[in-house]
């Protein structure tokens, strides 16, 4: 047989072909390119378009970021200086302005010789946060800087008498004491009443004569800076890490008392919800900063900024809420009903085996939340407080600089896109990490 | 400038002029700070410097006064205010004068319960045109598109101005000054209009001034003073007496260069009153007797405050006008020290 196949068939071949490249034309760049770009006439011609287009942008925004002036001390300097080099004043940044002002524009009026003092809040802001943001590679002895960092931040950042924090940090510890030692006699819930109350009773009627007589008798403390004196991007991102990071806590705890069975919490907190959501930031803030100093007795001394971060918490805790009732809600019944075949009371089923659910779900709109509340700090420019945009006003009523507009906004808005894009970025990381499913 | 007035602010204002402290100047006193709110910025009259410094014309009063009250002219907290919080910032007592170039009227001296305690600055409302446009007076605006800012008396005076000389035109709101500049450049109006003083600081701020012109009509009224809580009548005297010294100061000759010269003693009784060498005018005020010299060393007389932040040497670049001495055919007129 096979001897008569060999009579018919001229050629065997009996070795493999080597394998041949591609053709230059389906691989690598050009080939992405035909096949993403060039694969129709349609999609040519939108490819062309889309091209021009980009030109059209790049042409006209990149000479003006990158053939701009540096070296000037107003506006009208900044033109005698284009016209000049280029014989033309439009299309050129004057970025002397930032150079002249971005110090101003990063701290306020903060004393310039104090800067380091939010240098360093800042600073030890990342270092407390990195075991809750990166509790995989940072060890978990840093949370004791988590926790005292909201004591250290105000002294950092007003300075004054180191006892006032720490006073404020003994009401916690007050709490806490009671709340552990004495659930065996009172029960557990007597026991949360009795170290909420006296806390507070702390707070509000021995902590300050006490840190009067501490600050007097031992008078350690560093100088103190008034809030008038803060501004620019160093005030967002203080409100914005106020408001973020109390009103996830109680966002947790509004969205789990909307899900109560018991009447009075629920309506409560189903009230404030509606209530908080239903009025605009701005009026907030309005109410803040007017009406608070008309019904407050004269004479009373209510930190404006204090005013403010308590508002912009409130408004973003009501939509954390929300945020985080969805993710309740998109939780089967049967890790309920799981939680409770364990034997596990409500706080434990909600802290190991809901609520880790439920967040992770909810990552998404937490950060579109923060991200949100963050970028509204800029509203409080409307009621006189020097933040970036504030600043960016005052900047332009110099003489020196009046007329100039969007070399300030250009710069504030990278500051901003720094930020936000940063946080979305960890967002997404989180979203991997956390990510157990097997779809 | 001329926000109008919310109703809320003015029902808070009345509730809340009651409730305030009554005697002011002691309290600045044992504060040792005067607590002035002025803009948030504008140019000539308020805005921080690179280092945070507050400097303008308003400025400049309120460092007169707590010159004159607290012999230290830096011992201000400035308080920035925007058009809508300024009238309840003085009401609820958070400061103790405005000086935020504030257009004296009848409603806010008599319904929201202040007291102006003087004018610092005669403006009135114009117009600013290209000058390719080939208009000469405002009446020959006809049809044309107006740049106002909404929410201000600018803008109703507009509407009466147009009606009254039976012509039309458009309207293009806007929010803020930097917001106007922008659209009258790109085309988007052929006429801003706002007060005088700020249509000349605008166009100094272009690229070619030249080719714009501010029209001559002046179609309001203006009068920027500063202004105290209503009923606190010994504080109000110390503000509107701080303000006169400098117009006094003036019209007398006496000048920052001069001044310690004059309060070694003259042969001008006025003056010595004034500067506390003769007489108890400082007494009569409850402060020192050498509180007007303090006001006037504090940023100069009248005359040099103008010139120095307003003036024709500045950028902006404002002739003195009807804020010239009376002497000079001007409306200041500062009444006598004795």
């Amino acid at each position: 047989m096979s001897g008569t196949h060999a009579h018919t068939v001229a050629y065997v071949r009996d070795t493999m072909l080597p394998e041949q490249a591609p053709p230059a034309s389906e691989v690598g760049p050009i080939g992405w390119m035909r096949h993403n770009l060039f694969s129709t006439w349609v999609n040519t011609g939108m490819t062309l378009l889309a091209v021009a287009a980009i030109y059209y942008v790049l042409a006209g925004v990149l000479p003006w970021i990158f053939q701009s002036v540096w070296n000037a001390d107003s506006l009208t300097e900044c033109r005698e200086i284009m016209m000049e080099t280029w014989g033309s004043t439009h299309g050129h940044a004057c970025w002397g302005v930032i150079k002249e002002r971005w110090l101003q524009l990063l701290f306020g009026f903060y004393p310039p010789h104090l800067y380091w003092r939010p240098i360093l809040a800042l600073v030890l802001l990342l270092a407390a946060l990195s075991p809750v943001l990166f509790s995989d590679r940072v060890s978990s002895k840093m949370l004791i800087l988590t926790a005292a960092y909201p004591f250290l931040m105000p002294f950092l950042m007003w300075g004054g008498t180191i006892w006032g924090p720490l006073s404020a940090a003994l009401g916690f510890v007050i709490g806490y004491l009671i709340i552990k030692h004495g659930s065996e006699k009172l029960g557990e819930l007597g026991a949360m009443i009795a170290g909420v109350v006296a806390a507070v009773i702390w707070w509000f009627v021995l902590a300050g004569p006490v840190t009067d007589a501490l600050s007097s008798a031992l008078p350690i403390g560093i100088e103190a800076v008034q809030s008038r004196q803060f501004g620019g991007f160093m005030l967002a991102i203080m409100l914005g890490v106020v408001a973020i990071g109390v009103s996830l806590p109680i966002g947790v705890v509004l969205a789990l008392g909307r899900q109560s069975d018991l009447i009075i919490v629920k309506y409560i907190c189903v009230g404030f919800i509606e209530f908080v959501r239903g009025v605009p930031l701005i009026t907030l803030l309005f109410v803040a900063s007017l009406l608070l100093n008309i019904f407050l007795p004269p004479g009373t001394n209510f930190d404006i900024i204090l005013r403010v971060m308590i508002m912009m918490t409130l408004f973003s805790a009501a939509y954390m809420a929300e945020v985080i009732r969805g993710g309740l809600a998109a939780l089967p019944r049967g890790q309920y009903e799981g939680a409770d075949s364990l034997g596990l009371n409500y706080w434990q089923a909600q802290r190991l085996i809901i609520m880790p659910q439920a967040l992770k779900i909810s990552i998404p709109g937490i950060v579109s939340t923060f991200i949100g509340i963050f970028k509204d700090t800029t509203l409080v420019s409307i009621i006189g407080l020097f933040d970036v945009i504030g600043l960016a006003s005052a900047i332009r009523a110099d003489t020196a600089w009046n007329g100039i507009y969007w070399e300030l906004f250009a710069f504030i808005a990278a500051l901003f896109f720094v930020v936000c894009f940063s946080m979305s970025r960890y967002s997404m990381y989180l979203e991997r990490r956390l990510k157990t499913d097997h779809r | 400038m001329k926000k109008s007035v919310i109703l809320g602010a003015m029902t808070f204002a009345g509730l809340a002029a009651g409730a305030a402290s009554a005697g002011t100047l002691d309290d600045v006193k044992a504060r040792g700070k005067l607590n002035c709110g002025v803009t948030t910025g504008l140019v000539g009259f308020a805005a921080p410097n690179a280092n945070g410094e507050w400097e303008g014309f308003d400025v400049a009063v309120c460092r007169a006064v707590a010159a004159a009250v607290l012999g230290d002219s830096t011992a201000v907290e400035f308080v920035p205010t925007t058009g809508k919080t300024r009238f309840t910032a003085l009401a609820s007592g958070e400061i103790d004068m405005l000086a935020r170039n504030t257009t004296w009227t009848f409603s806010r001296d008599v319904d929201l319960k202040f007291e102006f305690t003087g004018i610092n600055y005669y403006d009135g409302q114009g117009f600013m045109v290209p000058k390719e446009l080939g208009v000469s007076s405002a009446k020959e605006l006809d049809g044309a598109t107006v740049c106002i800012q909404t929410g201000t008396t600018t803008e109703l005076n507009l509407a009466d101005f147009f009606r009254s000389n039976n012509i039309s035109y458009e309207p293009v709101p806007i929010e803020t000054n930097a917001e106007a500049q922008q659209q009258y450049l790109a085309g988007a109006c052929d006429v801003y209009t706002t007060d005088a003083s700020g249509l000349a600081a605008t166009r100094a701020t272009f690229d070619d001034p030249s080719a714009h012109v501010l029209l001559p009509e002046i179609i309001s009224k203006e009068p920027l003073g500063p202004l105290v809580r209503h009923g606190d009548n010994e504080w109000g005297d110390v503000v509107r007496w701080s303000l006169n010294a400098l117009i006094a100061a003036e019209e007398l000759g006496i000048t920052s260069a001069n001044l310690n010269d004059m309060a070694a003693g003259t042969d001008n009784p006025e003056i010595n009153r004034l500067l506390g060498t003769e007489g108890t005018l400082g007494e009569m005020l409850g402060l020192s007797a050498d509180w007007a010299k303090n006001a006037i060393a504090a940023g100069g007389n009248y005359g040099e405050i103008f010139a120095k932040n307003i003036g024709e040497d500045t950028p902006i670049g404002l002739a003195r006008g009807l804020n010239a001495q009376w002497t000079e055919g001007g409306l200041l007129y500062a009444p006598p020290f004795r």
